[in-house]
């Protein structure tokens, strides 16, 4: 090798350049577009609508600006600051009982070498596939005036506390317990052989060890347990009677005095302890990020006899309950007439459903779950892929960012009446959507957007980050990449967004109470509707409904997960070296 | 001398994240056909100047000109260049086959072409049988020869590549770093490698340019690097080196505690009672018989031996200077020889010409 030829470092002094702009390239060009569609959408479909409650606030009826006089007038009213305590003791109460019935049941699904693990887990996720109105139909079977096991509430009735008590910790039990289950499967074995090396006794392992790595999974599983009953609309709105709640407050102002003003203000009340449960928990996650490395060696119980039983017998028990609550209302579904004619009969289904054209709102339902899985998972997909490996407009990028965390803090209600005020506005360019099936679709998508969003993010992230640069170094443009490497290989991701999609779909009924229109009314809304009116086998009959289809598709899921997945991934083999 | 004709030319490169100055004012050289190795310690600015080569990063100032063509501006899509990551970055659901054929598809070369050029490759990189395999079923040395070849699949004008060895256990490290080695020269492609093992950079390179906070500190060759270090950084960096404070005597001697030793080149000029740095490998002190009738030489003993394999390292106390322990490199068959033990008496000699005041 010729030394003369030596790279040589210039002392030259260089012309001062300009700053350096980069030639935007036309593949470039369409991610800055598709980024800043997905940004627009945001704004449009979440950020405006909760503005559209802001400004709606502090208005009068005429529309002129009152400042907080609805909120004065209301709070004078005496029946806000009842509802607003009656919504937060019974979510408190609810957190108080679901939070330790979850852990111990994940303790028991993570820790113990108890058969029937599997079956358990299976079990205790049921009531996701159901919309919350089954326990509450099914809690007035057991427990209603006529109910079967009434006496054992000695006298109390099951409408009212009672009833969205026990209905909202059945509904929101599976929630707690795969949080809480995470927050177990997060424990590093090595802790626990450090502690055995030491001789220490199981009770101080479990209060050192076990419940501090699992401190920051229950928080934030009680404060999904709060927000989720705070929010909560169609369990009071079935066995709450005359106790009143915000939920149910918002419903009445809006739908039945057409007070829109008001509606606003009690919104954004609701929307405060919900709001304030998310910003704990995002504090608690950020103090978390150092606890675990990533190499954590995963626990693995050992067989103990004793606790292995008793974790057994309580976990029997509580999949009994459940199975016990599903099961009144398939059992209501299928009977003549409770309580007095418990014949097998498809009547629920035929006169009650089909004869009365009821039939029809669950097709919208099925529709609206398609829809929203299909565009809802294409929209957080692409919008993930983009802000995780596009470089430039770190703004933009940081916006979508924000905006997608927005959506976990607003309750459905909150959403679905900013929806009201933000569409029906006639001078709205957007105002043609309103009462269409797609609004149904975006409010849903926009509903669910943060956990899609998170699943989607932490597929994309277990990616190399070189992708895209290797692909440009070979000149292949991104969008190819992405077609061909990015969305094969986070496809069990896509799945399991558009199948969580697809069943929130189903039993939705929050946002969409005030959206549908008589064409597109929603199998939720005629569950509200048919229990109003006092038919409760068809509203039965239609919850029934929604869980067989929310079933169908969770097994289509895992099938798809496991023979198309064994099929196309075969390189997700293990490796042979 | 700069090059007639420089493959890569850098000028005036320059790089901010918010207050830090990841690169000042960068300019470099890179001979045609010659391997450039980036060397620094992390936070160098190394990397960054690799994107900003590939395109991956845009420099606030400064331009680059790649063979004759103004590239400054140009999106890392439009440039001329395979890359290889430390990652291996491979597509874990595409066959190794697709992997190396990924860049070709694309130039819509026909299929017959595309199946003989990845099977040249696969050849080239020693593995011709592993077509039909995913990257999950190979092992990290096979992967990142198979990023090689794609790398070079399309044959770009420059290869860049980024740490390509640091996930590598040692022994496959060494073995992959003379195979590229070889097949750079073999391909003659203008390449630049960043890396912080000083030994990588040593072994492999054609001319090293050593990075510390954003600047240059020097450019040359693998030998002038070691032998010549221009900042005490470079030599400080690359290489164990004895660093030992001394006071000029203005008559070309100077004074290293009580000894006064004739010094290196330049010491002359220095003006007497000038405190300096006497920069000293330990494999350049000479020992025992070698150092009886050294111009250089004096007493110490051995206070710590440190045994490596074939070499040991010495830790010796020099009688004239006890509060500057200075360290020795022998070979074990020599400290054998000499059945040095701790506490031993030896003599030592600081030869001038291997001396760097610095």
């Amino acid at each position: 090798m010729n030394t003369s030829a030596a790279g040589v470092a210039r002392s030259l002094p260089v012309p001062p350049h300009g700053r350096v702009k980069p030639v935007v390239d036309g593949q470039r060009r369409i991610a800055q577009a598709l980024l800043i569609v997905a940004c627009a959408a945001l704004v449009v479909f979440l950020l405006a609508p909760l503005a559209a409650i802001l400004v709606k606030s502090v208005q009068d009826k005429d529309g002129t600006f009152a400042g907080l006089g609805q909120f004065r007038a209301y709070l004078q009213s005496g029946a806000l600051l009842e509802s607003a305590w009656n919504t937060l003791w019974v979510a408190s109460v609810v957190t108080l009982i679901t939070i330790p019935l979850a852990f111990t049941f994940a303790y028991a699904l993570t820790r113990s070498c108890m058969p029937g693990r599997q079956v358990f887990r299976l079990i205790a996720l049921t009531p996701i596939l159901a919309p919350s109105m089954l326990a509450a139909i099914s809690f007035i079977q057991w427990f209603g005036n006529q109910g079967a096991l009434k006496v054992l509430l000695m006298g109390h009735s099951v409408y009212g506390p009672i009833g969205i008590i026990i209905s909202a910790v059945y509904a929101i039990f599976p929630h707690a317990l795969m949080i809480v289950i995470t927050a177990l499967l997060l424990a590093d074995r090595r802790l626990f052989e450090a502690a055995e090396s030491l001789g220490t006794s199981k009770w101080r392992k479990f209060f050192t060890i076990t419940l501090p790595s699992a401190r920051y999974g229950l928080v934030s599983a009680a404060m999904v347990v709060f927000s989720y009953t705070v929010s909560d609309f169609g369990i009071p709105k079935v066995i709450g009677g005359n106790f009143h709640v915000l939920a149910i407050d918002i419903y009445q102002q809006v739908i039945g005095q057409q007070n829109f003003n008001r509606g606003a203000v009690v919104g954004l009340i609701l929307l405060l302890p919900v709001v304030l449960a998310f910003i704990v928990d995002a504090y608690m996650q950020r103090s978390q990020q150092s606890q675990f490395s990533s190499r954590a060696v995963p626990y693995a119980p050992r067989p103990s006899r004793a606790f292995d039983t008793a974790m057994f017998v309580y976990c029997a028990i509580i999949a009994a309950f459940m199975l016990a609550v599903l099961g009144m209302a398939i059992f209501t579904s299928f009977i003549k007439l409770w309580p007095y004619d418990l014949h097998f009969s498809l009547r629920n289904y035929v006169y009650g459903l089909v004869d009365g054209g009821v039939i029809d709102n669950y097709f919208n339902s099925v529709k609206l779950g398609f829809l929203t899985a299909l565009f809802g998972t294409l929209l957080v997909f692409v919008t993930a892929y983009l802000i995780e490996k596009m470089r430039g407009m770190n703004a933009t990028r940081g916006a979508i960012r924000l905006l997608a965390a927005i959506p976990m803090a607003v309750p459905g209600m909150v959403l679905g009446l900013g929806y009201i005020f933000f569409f029906n506005e006639p001078r709205n360019p957007f105002h043609f959507l309103y009462g269409t099936m797609a609004i149904l679709v975006l409010s849903t998508i926009i509903h669910y957007y943060t956990s899609s969003h998170l699943t989607a993010v932490t597929a994309l992230k277990s990616l190399d980050d070189e992708f895209e640069a290797v692909s440009a170094s070979l000149k292949v443009p991104f969008y190819k990449t992405f077609a061909r490497v990015t969305m094969p290989v986070c496809l069990p991701a896509i799945l399991d967004i558009a199948r969580y999609l697809f069943i929130n779909a189903m039993v939705t009924l929050s946002a969409v109470i005030f959206l549908y229109s008589p064409d597109t009314k929603l199998a939720s809304v005629a569950i509200v509707s048919l229990d109003e009116s006092g038919e409760i086998g068809a509203a039965a009959a239609m919850a029934t409904l929604i869980v067989a289809t929310s079933t169908a598709v969770c097994i289509v899921y895992a099938l798809l997960t496991r023979v198309l997945l064994r099929r196309t991934q075969a390189w997700r083999a293990p490796a042979s070296d | 001398m700069p090059p007639a004709d420089p493959y890569l030319s850098l000028a005036g490169i320059t790089k901010r994240f918010g207050q830090f100055t990841a690169l000042d004012r960068v300019s470099l050289d890179v001979p045609s056909g010659s391997l450039v190795t980036f060397l620094g310690p992390s936070g160098c600015g190394k990397t960054t100047l690799l994107r900003i080569i590939a395109g991956l990063e845009t420099q606030d100032e400064g331009s680059i000109v790649q063979g004759g063509r103004d590239i400054s501006r140009l999106p890392a899509i439009k440039r001329d260049y395979g890359i290889v990551f430390q990652s291996y970055a491979l597509f874990p659901n595409l066959t190794i086959f697709d992997n190396v054929a990924y860049g070709l598809v694309n130039r819509r070369a026909g299929r017959e072409k595309i199946r003989s050029r990845v099977a040249e490759l696969l050849k080239l990189v020693g593995l011709p049988d592993v077509g039909r395999h995913y990257p999950g079923q190979l092992s990290g040395g096979q992967q990142q020869r198979i990023a090689l070849a794609r790398a070079l699949a399309t044959s770009p004008g420059l290869l860049l590549l980024d740490e390509p060895l640091s996930a590598l256990d040692a022994l496959e490290r060494v073995r992959l770093r003379a195979e590229i080695r070889a097949l750079q020269q073999r391909l003659a492609v203008t390449t630049i490698m960043v890396t912080h093992d000083q030994e990588e950079a040593l072994s492999m390179a054609d001319h090293i340019v050593v990075m510390s906070r954003g600047r240059i500190e020097q450019v040359g060759t693998p030998q002038q690097i070691y032998r010549e270090p221009a900042t005490a950084f470079v030599a400080d960096f690359v290489g164990k080196v004895n660093v030992l404070a001394a006071v000029a005597q203005g008559d070309g001697r100077i004074k290293l505690g009580d000894l006064v030793l004739k010094g290196g080149g330049g010491s002359e000029r220095l003006p007497a009672g000038t405190a300096i740095k006497l920069y000293l490998r330990p494999e350049d002190v000479v020992v025992n018989g070698d150092a009886r009738d050294h111009p250089n030489g004096a007493s110490a003993s051995v206070q710590k031996i440190e045994f490596l394999g074939a070499f040991c390292l010495v830790t010796v106390t020099l009688a004239g200077a006890p509060t500057q322990p200075l360290l020795v490199n022998l070979p074990r068959q020599s400290l054998d020889r000499m059945s040095l033990a701790v506490g031993a008496p030896l003599s030592v000699g600081l030869p001038c010409e291997c001396m760097r005041l610095l």
